[in-house]
């Protein structure tokens, strides 16, 4: 089977994304990206870790004045959800049902812009209900760099998913795209094991003091 | 994957299997997704109560950890068979990771 082959039911395999030898290679190789992305996060993890509420002086509000629950679990279960409806789409993805696949990972997307707008809403109310900018303080600067630097994960992830939809929304499925979608799927996987560690390291200790 | 073995040369009953398997596994990715929430709801309620930070750091900590398992072994199939390679570079990612973290909050003190 070659990566442009018209395809039909009967002939889509078990494991489309690694069909083709193309698909095989981007596997490993979209592995090896996350395990250097595990090292970036974790460095920038030690980072906040270290600077976590070191502000000059007393006027600055500290991580357990500034974390509210209530959003931290909106945004939790936003990007939960979207992880699990990302499975459903490749789940469809298997079963080569194009259009249902394009619908899950259309509910993704949706998902995951929610998310977006709680964390702009969320920057926007530290920057200006405490002045906790990215600038203001050691504690500022680490906590901007990682849940920025996550929340430009979700825009890329976000990007990738819409272009690849529209990219591919009248081709249909084939040994050529599988690999996309399965690639794009993961890497917002993996957003989401990233949030896992911000939600409890930075918003519950945070919380916890 | 173990399912590409299983071709009996006839294709309809060969896709009607692999649906039942697909189906079969989905069911286990709704069941891990709400373990996941169900981790998630404990380890914010675990906060919210207000308990001694002493339990509640290695608490929610613990909880992370296992729902990020579940992320990686379910939703991101590492517990399929072909999964070396990604192992090891998780691994090796997460162990240069580790000692980043330990090391900036035992030399970094200022």
């Amino acid at each position: 089977m070659h990566a442009e082959e018209k395809m039909t039911l009967e002939k889509w395999p078990a494991a489309p994304e690694k069909q083709t030898l193309e698909g095989k290679n981007k596997f490993v190789g979209f592995w090896l990206f996350l395990g250097g992305e595990t090292v970036l996060f974790a460095s920038l993890f030690a980072t906040y870790l270290a600077l976590k509420d070191k502000v000059p002086n007393p006027e600055h509000a500290l991580a357990k004045d500034l974390f509210e629950i209530p959003l931290a679990f909106l945004m939790t279960m936003l990007l939960l959800t979207s992880s699990l409806t990302s499975v459903y789409a490749m789940y469809h993805m298997k079963n080569f049902e194009f259009k249902k696949m394009q619908l899950w990972l259309g509910i993704t997307v949706l998902l995951g812009l929610g998310f977006l707008g709680c964390e702009i809403y969320e920057f926007n109310h530290y920057v200006h209900e405490y002045h906790h900018t990215f600038t203001s303080s050691a504690f500022g600067s680490a906590f901007y760099t990682l849940v920025g630097f996550h929340g430009g994960h979700v825009v890329f992830g976000l990007s990738w998913i819409i272009l690849l939809m529209a990219r591919n929304a009248k081709r249909g499925l084939s040994l050529y795209n599988a690999p996309k979608f399965y690639l794009a799927s993961l890497y917002w996987h993996f957003i989401d094991v990233v949030w896992v560690f911000i939600f409890s390291v930075v918003y519950l200790m945070g919380m916890v003091g | 994957m173990e399912n590409n073995q299983t071709n009996t040369g006839n294709p309809s009953v060969d896709i009607t299997y692999r649906r039942k398997r697909n189906a079969e596994e989905m069911r286990h990715q709704v069941i891990s997704f709400a373990l996941m929430i169900f981790f998630t709801v404990v380890a914010f309620v675990a906060v919210g109560s207000g308990m001694s930070g002493w339990f509640t750091v290695p608490f929610i900590l613990l909880l992370a950890a296992v729902q990020v398992v579940f992320q990686l072994y379910y939703f991101m199939h590492m517990s399929h068979k072909g999964h070396e390679a990604p192992a090891l570079f998780l691994y090796s990612g997460l162990l240069v990771g580790l000692i980043t973290i330990l090391t900036f909050l035992t030399i970094v003190w200022w």
